[in-house]
């Protein structure tokens, strides 16, 4: 009992500090893709003796410059909500990769560990209550602050995050259909298999449509450019303007958590997960003949595909950031209520047909 | 071990990071009150209102829409999940209910719901 407590607090310590590493790193990330998208230098002034590692330090100095900034709330705000605000985003954001799938089974002394915190078995209910859950932290944090910016700001934000969060859930309906499963690592191992030897069963090829859809509802819903206006650095004022301090930097934290959530995500439903094409638990087996490989191989090529895929995701997210300009408000609800609602709706309507007419 | 456990656990350790963090911010951090700090960022400017007592009537419209789209979601799930075993029937039914809430969203567009002026 208490080794099992061990083993799942392992397995969520794993995949928590994955999170929060890529989140880190997407802070600097952020910066030097676009100084190299722009034909700029980017970050790369923090040095630690005279070692600067292409600005991988800018990390560590805005940690040490966020944690020791004077933290203050606004006085006619909502002490209590204010600062508890902040903390359900990063706490909801965080806690839905428990429900992740990192890895295939890992077998050590007899046991056997399925490489995910927690197996539910209605793993993307569980993921898209948290992503609901974390809405309330900027909805609270636009209100507690007593702000009329803020305050727009978190109405703004809470309209897109609520629309774009009915199209998410639609869009994955479809792939739910061909999965015929809602528990996440099912449908891992269900994305396994190669058609004809050659073309892995992957959710993007049997369900490109709603990729496309889950992936412009997720960028929205973690409210990244194109779709950033609730925070609209360069000129609207967003929920976040009475925060300062860790308190503001878990917001952004947030969003970067929720990028790779994102990405995670897409990663599981669409891109095959941990799966390597070819690779089964005991090895690989290409078309032209097998090589057998040691159970610990296996799983650290798995982790490592699924950290791989992810990476590829956060890379394109980066460039569409980086690519795309803002929309204006009234394009960003028309995008969702009149394009993507009924197009997921049909794709779902068409995709159960197509499966019946050929079962 | 019942399957909610794990996540009970991560939670508290989740949790533990969380406000870790905010007593981190809390312990290093200066603090340095004055009037003018704790009075709402207004571009400059005394703020004369206040949030709280109306906003515009669009993002209510936004929240009953969400609530309507998101309920037909929630029946979604569950038919996703035995879609199999009920088969042409089930889908029968399922295009009847999509297609009534198609019919929603029209009402909805031709009201003008949509629009945000």
């Amino acid at each position: 009992m208490l080794l099992e407590a061990l083993i799942v607090l392992l397995k969520a310590g794993f995949i928590v500090t994955v999170a929060l590493t890529f989140g880190a790193v997407l802070t600097w990330v952020e910066r030097k893709q676009s100084a190299v998208m722009q034909d700029r230098i980017g970050a790369n002034r923090a040095a630690i003796l005279g070692l600067r590692l292409i600005g991988l330090f800018h990390i560590l100095s805005d940690a040490i410059k966020m944690f020791t900034k004077e933290e203050f709330t606004p006085e006619r705000g909502d002490k209590f909500l204010h600062t508890l605000a902040p903390m359900l985003s990063l706490f909801f954001a965080l806690m839905s990769f428990v429900a992740i799938p990192f890895g295939d089974a890992l077998r050590v002394g007899g046991r056997t560990i399925d490489l995910q915190a927690a197996d539910l078995n209605a793993a993307i209910l569980f993921v898209f209550a948290m992503v609901s859950l974390g809405i309330y932290g900027v909805v609270i944090g636009g209100w507690a602050s007593e702000n009329n910016y803020s305050f727009l700001g978190g109405m703004r934000a809470s309209a897109q995050m609520i629309s774009y969060e009915v199209t998410l859930g639609v869009s994955l309906i479809g792939a739910l259909l061909i999965y015929d499963t809602l528990n996440l690592q099912e449908m891992v191992r269900f994305q396994g298999h190669m058609y004809g030897g050659w073309i892995p069963r992957w959710g993007i090829l049997l369900q490109p449509l709603g990729f496309l859809l889950f992936l412009t509802a997720g960028i929205a819903e973690t409210k990244r450019v194109p779709f950033d206006l609730p925070e609209g650095e360069s000129e609207i004022v967003g929920y976040w303007v009475e925060y300062s301090s860790m308190k503001w930097g878990m917001y952004m934290f947030t969003d970067f958590i929720e990028m790779t959530l994102l990405s995670a995500l897409a990663t599981t439903l669409f891109l095959g997960g941990w799966q390597v094409p070819w690779l089964l638990s005991d090895g690989f087996h290409f078309p032209w003949g097998s090589v057998a490989l040691p159970h610990v191989v296996v799983v650290v090529l798995q982790m490592g595909a699924f950290l791989l895929k992810v990476s590829f995701f956060l890379w394109l997210q980066m460039l569409i950031r980086w690519t795309l300009p803002r929309v204006r408000y009234d394009q960003l609800m028309a995008i969702t209520w009149k394009y993507m609602l009924p197009l997921s709706l049909i794709n779902t309507m068409v995709t159960a047909v197509i499966l019946l007419a050929i079962r | 071990m019942n399957p909610f456990s794990p996540v009970l656990l991560s939670a508290l350790f989740v949790g533990f990071l969380v406000v870790a963090m905010l007593v981190l911010s809390l312990l290093l951090g200066p603090r340095r009150k004055s009037a003018v700090k704790g009075e709402p960022f207004e571009t400059g400017m005394v703020p004369f209102n206040l949030p709280g007592d109306r906003f515009a009537i669009r993002f209510y419209v936004i929240a009953i829409l969400f609530v309507v789209f998101d309920v037909e979601l929630v029946f979604l799930f569950p038919w996703a999940s035995v879609f199999r075993e009920l088969g042409w029937f089930g889908l029968a039914e399922m295009g009847f209910f999509v297609a009534v809430l198609a019919l929603a969203l029209i009402y909805a567009w031709r009201k003008g719901a949509l629009e945000w002026e």
